[in-house]
């Protein structure tokens, strides 16, 4: 064995002060900004967010663009697609169908968000609870669970909208009785994984309460997870909103949610087709852009869950 | 094995417990009856027609009976169509909201399948971009505006196939296109994400050292093994399609289930919309129960552990 290689000197002399820091190191990033280049790689998410912006900005400026309101009738010009000033024309009352589309797109999507935001607060608190402690208390929010789960979530909400008045905030809330439930899911599941870490133990061993531990500790570390079920809840709210009205038991006219105006464009769907096409299309975009987000979100911020 | 099948089973039998008895009083704690025209009615005449349906003993009562009458099968006498039986009601409804059901599903399945298995062999390429636009296009699409749109289209404006109503078998192939659409999507995106970790086994690699057809690698080692998990979206799939039938089965005309739910519910016929509502949850109960049994029955490993997860 003659190839030990001669140690040179040079080796061993110090850099220069300037030349210290010379290692490269990747920048280091965080898991926000981690997921957010992730999320920029996928065209589809990106598309998704355009979309949904470019219509949100549209849905509060666009009513300032014509004159008119969403509910003021005019009999004397129902159903015409073609008036100057009516971007999308009128409908069978003579409203202007430009406003309406953008009043409904905005209360839908109201609706959604309320639904949503009830949604995270029930779900996480009960999937919460049900994962940190474990045992008993687990076992019968489990069978809770199982049983919400269980139910034909369409039938509740019809039974519930027949019970409470038509309006916003009892259809979000009808919309959050069976909304939660994949929440809980999802939350509890995370919980019981994390629930088992260190810092967790030297939280409990400072004397953190039980309430500290989990919302201070545990719940920031199942934000990922919570944003994903939150993106995919607010297009099924919306598709159960509009299929309640859809069904006449949502909102009523002259109030206007994207179902309503589906509903009366298909009134006159033989004569007038444009009537119920730009509504259906807006409800479309809605759908498709936060699909598209919330598929985009979930290879983002858990890179574990793609296959 | 059994003892999970027991457990599941006794979990099903309390579910529909709890929603038989909250669904019977949340209904029957409505406003308005199901009179028509109850203003008009001499006083004697309405006490008459309440008696003749029990609804004047107390509610408890009611519940108990309608629970001893359950319990045999019987659904009660419907309130809005003179002297039927919701059962009668149901058994004539049924007909039609199986067939585009059942039709919807398997073209949803085969067509699903197909191009979630392509899309798996073809990863990267146009096959798997137009799988993966089929995915979100299809379930971002409502089924009541895909449902107008094919009335409209393929019915009114082109006029190839009836646009609504129910009469021979050209009739039910727009309703189950309609409700095939998700189905498509959701089973299609579930093959294609189980076909490429399966691939990626390493049996795969060894069958195809051996020597095996591609086609036999495919069909017999890939596919069995990715279809089990697939297993588990026939749950959600039919709550799909039994949501789908209500929409689907209004905007066609279908005289299904669907349409008599939505139906009842306007006219306040309390049993029928009980009734209706029990039919589903047995329904749907059934299937996750089958699906949850049947995943032990193809999966070992489910079998030996006992448990999902």
């Amino acid at each position: 064995m003659n190839s030990t290689k001669k140690l040179q000197k040079s080796w061993f002399e110090p850099l220069a002060p300037s030349e210290k820091n010379s290692e490269v190191l990747a920048p280091q990033t965080g898991y926000w900004k981690d997921a957010w280049r992730r999320f920029k790689a996928n065209k589809g998410a990106l598309i998704g967010l355009v979309l949904i912006i470019l219509l949100l900005l549209i849905a509060f400026i666009g009513p300032l663009l014509n004159g008119f309101d969403y509910s003021t009738q005019n009999l004397s010009i129902s159903n015409q697609e073609h008036l100057s000033g009516h971007f999308l024309g009128t409908d069978s009352l003579g409203r202007d169908l430009w406003q309406r589309v953008w009043y409904g797109a905005k209360v839908s999507l109201l609706i959604a968000f309320i639904a949503a935001f009830l949604d995270v607060v029930i779900g996480v608190t009960f999937g919460g609870i049900s994962g940190y402690f474990g045992g008993r208390v687990d076992s019968v929010m489990q069978r809770i669970l199982e049983i919400m789960y269980s139910i034909p979530n369409i039938v509740v909400i019809i039974l519930l909208m027949m019970y409470l008045e038509p309006g916003i905030l009892p259809i979000a809330v009808a919309l959050a009785f069976t909304g939660w439930v994949p929440m809980a899911r999802v939350v509890r599941a995370q919980i019981l994984k994390l629930k088992t870490q260190e810092y967790v133990l030297a939280a409990r061993t400072m004397g953190a309460s039980h309430f500290r531990i989990l919302f201070k500790h545990l719940i920031p570390n199942v934000v990922g997870p919570i944003i994903i079920a939150v993106t995919f809840s607010i297009p099924s709210a919306i598709f159960f909103e509009a299929f309640l009205s859809f069904i006449g038991l949502g909102l009523r006219s002259p109030a206007a949610s994207l179902g309503i105006l589906v509903n009366d464009g298909y009134r006159t769907l033989q004569l007038f087709p444009y009537q119920l096409f730009w509504p259906a299309l807006v409800l479309c975009i809605i759908m498709l852009s936060f699909n598209l987000i919330g598929d985009g979100l979930r290879d983002a911020l858990d890179p574990k869950m793609k296959k | 094995m059994v003892k999970y099948t027991l457990k599941r089973f006794g979990l099903m039998l309390l579910t529909l417990f709890i929603i038989t008895t909250v669904t019977f009083f949340l209904v029957r704690m409505l406003p308005g009856t199901p009179l028509a025209n109850e203003e008009k009615l001499p006083a004697e005449i309405r006490e008459q027609i309440l008696q003749q349906y029990g609804l004047k003993d107390p509610l408890y009562i009611q519940y108990f009976k309608f629970m001893g009458h359950l319990v045999q099968g019987d659904l009660g006498m419907s309130l809005s169509q003179n002297g039927r039986s919701v059962n009668e009601l149901l058994s004539d409804r049924i007909g039609p909201s199986a067939i585009i059901g059942f039709q919807g599903i398997l073209i949803g399945i085969v067509i699903g399948l197909l191009l979630g298995i392509a899309a798996a062999l073809k990863r990267g390429t146009w096959v798997d971009s137009l799988a993966s636009a089929t995915a979100v296009f299809g379930v971002s699409i409502p089924n009541f505006v895909l449902a107008g749109l094919l009335s409209y289209w393929i019915g009114v404006k082109f006029g190839w196939l009836p646009p609504a109503l129910w009469g021979g078998y050209e009739y039910t192939i727009l309703p189950s296109l309609s409700l095939s659409v998700y189905v498509i999507a959701q089973v299609s995106r579930y093959i294609r994400t189980e076909m490429v970790e399966v691939l990626d086994q390493d049996y795969i690699r060894t069958a195809k050292a051996k020597g095996l057809a591609w086609r036999k690698i495919i069909t017999g080692h890939a596919l069995r093994n990715a279809m089990i998990p697939a297993v588990t979206v026939l749950g959600p799939l039919t709550v799909n399609i039994l949501t789908g039938s209500l929409v689907v089965e209004n905007i066609f005309g279908v005289p299904g289930i669907g349409n008599l739910f939505v139906e009842s519910i306007m006219v306040n016929d309390y049993t029928t919309v009980l009734g209706t509502t029990i039919f589903y949850s047995i329904l749907f109960l059934g299937v996750t129960f089958i699906v949850d049994v049947l995943y032990g029955v193809i999966d070992p490993r489910i079998r030996i552990s006992g448990a999902k997860e």
